[in-house]
């Protein structure tokens, strides 16, 4: 037994198996409950979990993301959807067996598929005799960044990235046009709410939460130094555009939730946060043409400099920050249009 | 015993899919099918991040000392899949919000027979 214990990789192995064990029984939760309240907390648990799992398979960035946008954004984003819909769901008199059917054997082929499948960290396994040895390789000195997800992210497959950021972008905008309040119904709503009665009762709903309001004015710088702080450090370390954006964002959503949406909105007027969203994806579009005029390819950063290594540098520093603006803007936008849509 | 815990992970993601799966089709509540899409969507990540293990490797950030690095495509693939989702996920909760104050309800059964009603 000892000695079992003491196989390093058998120990990860241990964790690996216990924690996916607590995963499912999470998932399963998520599906018995009714109150859909409790559903979107356990959903925020079973993101924490799945972010540990990350980590424990060598995924940190991943990591990273998963538990910012997961555990964070999203579980907020549910939460706040229920205030304005239904905390219950409506009680149903039985399972769908014809459901459970079409899982079951859904379920039952795909298991059979994994059967001649490689096994759980077989290196000779095909996925990692492809590119993969070409990243690992060659990277650090071809981009110059130690960070190999870094360089394959932002140089290797920059145009993979730009369209992820053009989704963002798109879903940012279809938010926008979804819970947009048009001129119309604001004019016949009798007494549109001034600044001051709404300020009021922003500010009512976390009055007496003291330790609430201290705390976040304590953390809220924090948080935004730690967003910068994955922004740059993304070359070297875990972390980049999409983690700080999100983290960024972070930071306004808890200043939101603490003392209301419009003191939210005076230090982030909604109309300049939609300019950002634009903004990031045309820096990143911009960085791509800089290098079409400086005589190479689109997005092909080392005749961004004298030197090949310099100009990935350059390169990948402002991608890497038109993805955190876009992202961040977008968040905090949705999160606006949310949270503003109750009110009114 | 290995063939146990050589699969065990992609076993887990077939699980956690069908889950989500059964989520998505047998409940009316549209929060509940978004709530089970977000599950498929992790079990997807955790099969991509699954396969990009490599026995006894790091993480695939250069360090001395360190030769065998996972492999960092997936990772790639998947950390802008996960801002991806939350980006796709808000634009169906709009939906919902939306569905709510046009029917008043957010259950299929009921949006259907206010459709068919007179």
């Amino acid at each position: 037994m000892s000695n079992f214990i003491s196989d390093i990789s058998l120990q990860i192995d241990l964790v690996d198996i216990v924690l996916l064990t607590i995963l499912v029984v999470v998932a399963v939760a998520v599906i018995r409950v009714r109150d859909l309240f409790e559903a979107v907390v356990l959903l925020g648990i079973f993101s924490l979990l799945s972010a540990c799992i990350f980590t424990t398979l060598d995924a940190v960035d991943v990591a990273f993301t998963e538990a910012a946008v997961g555990a964070g954004i999203s579980t907020v984003l549910f939460l706040a959807t229920l205030t304005l819909t239904a905390r219950k769901e409506k009680a149903q008199y039985s399972h769908s067996w014809s459901g459970f059917i079409v899982c079951t054997l859904t379920g039952g082929a795909l298991i059979y598929g994994t059967l001649d499948m490689p096994h759980f960290g077989d290196p000779d396994a095909p996925i990692h005799q492809h590119v993969a040895p070409r990243y690992i390789v060659d990277s650090p000195e071809e981009i110059g960044v130690p960070n190999m997800v870094t360089s394959v992210l932002a140089s290797y497959r920059g145009y993979d990235t730009l369209g992820e950021t053009t989704v963002i972008f798109t879903a940012g905008l279809t938010v926008l046009l979804l819970l947009r309040r048009d001129r119309r119904s604001r004019d016949r709503s009798a007494s549109p709410p001034t600044a001051e009665t709404t300020d009021r009762r922003g500010s009512h709903v976390m009055r007496h939460a003291m330790v609430l309001r201290v705390m976040s004015k304590l953390f809220i710088p924090l948080i935004l130094l730690f967003a910068l702080y994955v922004q740059f450090h993304g070359d070297f370390g875990p972390g980049g555009g999409f983690q700080a954006g999100v983290i960024f964002a972070a930071a306004f959503v808890l200043y939101a939730l603490i003392y209301g949406v419009e003191a939210a909105q005076r230090v982030a007027p909604p109309a300049r946060v939609q300019v950002f969203v634009a903004l990031g994806l045309l820096l990143y579009i911009g960085t791509g043409l800089a290098s079409l005029f400086a005589g190479g390819n689109f997005l092909e950063y080392k005749v961004l400099a004298h030197e090949a290594s310099h100009g990935e540098h350059i390169g990948i520093l402002f991608i890497e920050l038109g993805v955190g603006i876009t992202v961040a803007a977008a968040i905090i936008n949705t999160f606006f249009y949310f949270a503003g849509r109750g009110r009114a | 015993m290995s063939q146990i815990l050589g699969l065990y992970n992609y076993w887990i993601v077939i699980l956690l899919m069908m889950a989500g799966f059964y989520n998505v089709i047998a409940r009316g509540n549209l929060i509940k099918k978004l709530i089970g899409l977000n599950i498929f969507q992790t079990s997807v990540f955790l099969l991509y991040i699954s396969m990009g293990k490599v026995e006894g490797g790091t993480a695939p950030i250069v360090a001395e000392g360190m030769a065998t690095y996972s492999n960092p495509l997936p990772h790639v693939l998947i950390l802008t899949a996960i801002v991806v989702g939350i980006a796709t996920t808000s634009v169906g909760l709009s939906l919902v919000i939306r569905i709510r104050e046009a029917y008043d309800t957010i259950e299929e059964d009921e949006i259907q027979q206010l459709d068919e009603g007179p």
